[in-house]
């Protein structure tokens, strides 16, 4: 081969880079190991963490444990999804473009909007770029409105896109019922967008329907954030709510909670503002004998043919995320997500009617879904350490995120703990 | 093997997933109701979402028959330029899907994370190792938002010195993600043209920089695989002129071990995983953009980041000066523990070995292709070559005929069209982890395509005809788009 370019050797291919920008020696990481010493290494790894697989974990708080099938992972897997790219080829990518396709219908009609594209990064980086789209669409505003309800690190993350380009955020706080008060909104202008979180960090479901008049009324769109899309199977979804652009996560509907990552961006909004929307969208059209195949398409938003101009500088999507919810979504059904949604919200009442018989206070008064807040009269943290030892993490403590509410504990209850846990626990706080 | 690998073979039709199943059908077990029915307010409750019940070989068949509609880089050679597609160790996939990983909540104390965070506080020092840089955020999700992150941090140094700078310089072999990345951020992206040589030119710099300029995006190598030589005088001007060099590492494949992203004077760098370190494309992601700086930018780093002490490891939020989170957690955790996987597996001496590898499989296919295919820039060229359709202008046949006339040959196509400053561009990277006689097929079937573009054009412009459809109708797409069903 090197005689075919006309080199001598290997470092003659190097020839252009001057030696002023050379690496000099070997690279400084340890030396390769071979696939079973790999594998004793993350068995060690492994063996270090302290919560096991099979462990009961009543926690939330934007990533959510839930059964997945094994048709999931093992359809997921298959490496005609896993080793392609971005389908600039459609001929040749049709399964992942109609996958995206079914995908931004599905989630489409789990929002109640009219459009969803083919996903970002995450459930807070959504939110971000939904707040930049609605300062986009509504001329002449320099401000957005969000909840304290949001889950904080989405907060985090939506003042890290606004702080260099100066956009105005307004906190919204949350009353005794742990809904947001919008009583702030009154005579602030220039307004883009104001974003409720629905069920929100404190589980509690907020009233979309009520604030979107008022949020209207501003000349500001409504922005609905999720990180557990699941309650949609049971409660009203963003779009019966009023919301004109709906942003969240989309873990829980298939996606292993895995440190929080990778994780998958649902992004919808009305059919109206689809040319400012972020992100990759497929389309269906025909091939030239006429036959229904789908491409990339409305591809003069993004940043490969517009650059600066474009709607966002993303690139790729979580196309196997998308792909791996849309399964689960598919092998779920429509019967099945109502099913799973009231399973949910059953077990976490339960759960929070025990404790509260128990003796510990509900926090906030408004409806919940799967998560809720309590209060304990003595100090929770031993009991809550007995409780680990037996394999249950009982909640987490939210002082760190909200200093008032220090000493109250966020509790989430999926179709996975069982009545004996929840018993356990219920039991371990009466003792 | 003799002939062309692209072959015809039975594919099956399917629907889309609600033009088939039935009421009441599920393709997943349900837990057993446990407890009592709780009271609900009927005024929340919505209908539950309009999808379609399957059963599972429905949903196993519908999924198995889509897969098969696909070509990925285990099904052939996927050379598709500045994407990276080489093979990635199944391995990998394996060990990021580990039990007691993949179970792992994000909001638990460090305590309970001792693991993922070595995984992490590692895989940090790795990429500082590798880049020659000091400091790295594995925050950013896609290379797109390491840019962003990279941009943030120009934007939070200019406002400590209370600087205002508003200009960023940005080759015009730059990928889109560049300019877009660098607006997101209150920039206003200043294209610079290359040189005739396909470089970038020290002058062409100096005389646009200013004390409004916040400093140079450049991806070295750049999009035509060339080495950028004169980085070192180019950064040396921007920081005389007070601004910062970020490093677009794209295309860090070519370089691994060979080339010192600090020598070269670069101050910020982002790193495409996905693409050098392992992690397969998925049809469009997940990937991981990790950020890696200088000591002077590291307080500017989003957070929280993996540290050691005596404690073991812990997270650490960023300061007061930094950029702030990027994402709700940590990235695309999955996407880390492969990347750290990979380089565990191929330690010092097989990274560097790798980009000689890619280096060296390039040159080749650049070689064979010389005369066949019009290079538009001869010049040493790195881990992927860019010719043009000029000598098929003749033949009436273009770019995107000989792209599609491939997939009939059993290739995915190269990338076509990009780089902008190419008309016509044909942008190969075959990666290290093709051998001779695999590339020597592509190769030949490239030559065919360019002989049948001689002999019997209407093939080329017919093509692809062995796919399960042809070409489609994309400006009735965009026209008429619809998007759901």
């Amino acid at each position: 081969m090197l005689a075919v370019i006309g080199c001598r050797d290997l470092d003659d291919l190097f020839t252009s880079i001057p030696p002023d920008c050379r690496f000099d020696g070997a690279i400084p990481v340890p030396p390769a190991l071979t696939e079973w010493q790999l594998g004793d290494l993350m068995r060690d790894i492994a063996e270090t963490m302290t919560v096991r697989p099979d462990d009961c974990v009543l926690v939330g708080a934007g990533r959510y444990h839930h059964h997945i099938p094994e048709i999931v992972r093992s359809l997921a897997g298959r490496s005609e999804f896993l080793t392609s790219y971005t389908p600039y080829q459609p001929e040749m990518a049709q399964g992942t473009l109609q996958g995206i396709f079914e995908y931004q219908t599905l989630t489409a009609r789990l929002l109640g909007l009219d459009v969803a594209n083919a996903s970002l990064y995450d459930g807070a980086s959504a939110l971000a770029e939904g707040l930049l789209m609605g300062l986009r669409i509504v001329k002449h505003s320099r401000r957005v409105a969000v909840s304290t309800g949001i889950h904080p690190h989405y907060r985090e993350v939506v003042r890290s896109y606004l702080r260099p380009t100066g956009y105005e955020i307004i906190e919204l706080p949350c009353g005794p019922d742990g809904r947001t008060d919008l009583s702030p909104l009154q005579g602030v202008d220039g307004l883009a967008a104001v974003v409720l979180q629905s069920p929100n960090f404190f589980g509690v479901v907020e009233d979309l329907p009520g604030a979107a008049d008022p949020v209207h009324d501003t000349g500001a769109l409504l922005v609905a954030a999720f990180t557990e899309p699941l309650a949609f199977g049971l409660y009203r979804n963003p779009g019966q709510g009023g919301a004109d652009i709906a942003c969240g996560e989309g873990q829980s509907l298939g996606l292993p909670v895995s440190f929080g990552g990778a994780a998958l961006g649902m992004f919808a909004c009305r059919g109206e503002f689809v040319r400012s929307m972020p992100g990759r969208l497929v389309g269906e059209t025909v091939d030239r004998e006429g036959r229904r195949g789908f491409v990339l398409t409305l591809s003069t938003r993004e940043q490969h043919i517009r650059r600066e101009k474009a709607t966002s500088n993303i690139c790729s999507n979580q196309g196997l995320c998308a792909l791996t919810t849309t399964i689960y979504m598919a092998a779920l059904g429509g019967s099945g997500l109502r099913e799973l949604a009231r399973q949910n919200y059953d077990r976490s009442e339960y759960l929070k009617a025990g404790l509260v018989g128990a003796g510990a206070d509900l926090v906030f008064s408004g409806p919940t879904f799967n998560e809720f807040v309590l209060r304990f009269g003595g100090d929770f943290a031993p009991v809550r350490k007995r409780l680990q030892e037996r394999g249950i993490v009982a909640g987490i403590e939210i002082g760190t995120w909200y200093p008032p509410l220090a000493g109250c504990y966020l509790f989430c209850v999926t179709e996975k703990a069982t009545k004996k846990d929840l018993d356990t626990v219920i039991n371990e706080v009466r003792a | 093997m003799n002939g062309i690998v692209g072959a015809s073979g039975l594919i099956l039709n399917e629907p889309l997933l609600w033009e088939k199943g039935g009421k009441g059908r599920r393709g997943m077990s349900m837990v057993a109701a446990e407890v009592p029915e709780a009271p609900i307010d009927p005024e929340l409750c919505g209908e539950g979402p309009d999808f379609p019940d399957l059963s599972e070989i429905d949903v196993v068949r519908h999924y198995t028959r889509l897969s098969q509609w696909n070509f990925g880089v285990d099904s052939g050679m996927y050379p598709l330029g500045s994407c990276t597609m080489k093979y990635n160790p199944k391995l990998n996939d394996r060990l990021a899907a580990t039990p007691e990983i993949a179970c792992v909540h994000p909001m638990l104390d460090d305590a309970c994370s001792q693991g993922v965070l070595r995984i992490m506080f590692e895989l940090q020092e790795f990429l500082a190792a590798i880049t020659g840089l000091d400091a790295v955020s594995l925050q950013p999700a896609a290379g797109a938002q390491g840019e962003l992150a990279g941009m943030l941090i120009f934007a939070a140094w200019f406002q400590s010195r209370g600087e205002r700078r508003t200009r960023i310089l940005i080759p015009d072999t730059a990928h889109g993600t560049n300019p877009a990345s660098a607006t997101l951020c209150g920039f206003t992206p200043v294209p610079l043209k290359s040189g005739a040589d396909g470089r970038l030119a020290v002058e062409t710099v100096a005389a646009a920089m200013d004390g409004e300029t916040a400093g140079i995006m450049l991806t070295n190598p750049n999009t035509l695989g060339i080495f950028e030589s004169n980085i070192r005088a180019i950064a040396d001007v921007v920081h005389a002129g007070g601004g910062l060099v970020y490093g677009d590492g794209a295309n860090m494949n070519a370089i691994m071990g060979i080339a010192d992203a600090r020598k070269c004077g670069i101050d910020v760098m982002h790193l495409n995983l996905h693409k050098t370190f392992s992690t397969p494309h998925g049809g469009g992601g997940p990937g991981a953009g990790p950020v890696c700086v200088v000591r002077a930018l590291e307080r500017f780093l989003p957070g929280p980041r993996a540290v050691q002490d005596d404690g073991g490891y812990r997270l650490a939020a960023g300061g007061p000066e930094s950029i702030g989170r990027l994402h709700a957690f940590h990235g695309n955790f999955s996407v880390l523990v492969r990347a750290w996987a990979y380089i565990r597996s191929m330690g010092p001496v097989d990274l560097r070995q790798a980009s000689r590898l890619a280096v060296l499989n390039a040159n080749y296919v650049k070689s064979r292709l010389q005369g066949t295919l019009h290079l538009p820039y001869d010049q040493p060229s790195l881990h992927e070559c860019v010719f043009s359709d000029l000598l098929q202008h003749g033949d009436g046949v273009t770019t995107l005929d000989i792209a599609k006339r491939l997939i009939d040959y059993g290739y995915h196509p190269p990338t076509i069209y990009f780089p902008l400053v190419v008309p016509g561009a044909i942008m190969i990277e075959p990666t290290e982890t093709e051998c001779r006689d695999d590339l020597d097929q592509f190769v030949a079937a490239l030559k065919a395509v360019v002989q049948e573009g001689r002999d019997n054009p209407e093939l080329l412009r017919q093509a692809p005809v062995r796919t399960k459809i042809r070409r489609l109708d994309e400006t009735r797409a965009a026209r008429h788009p619809c998007l759901r069903g």
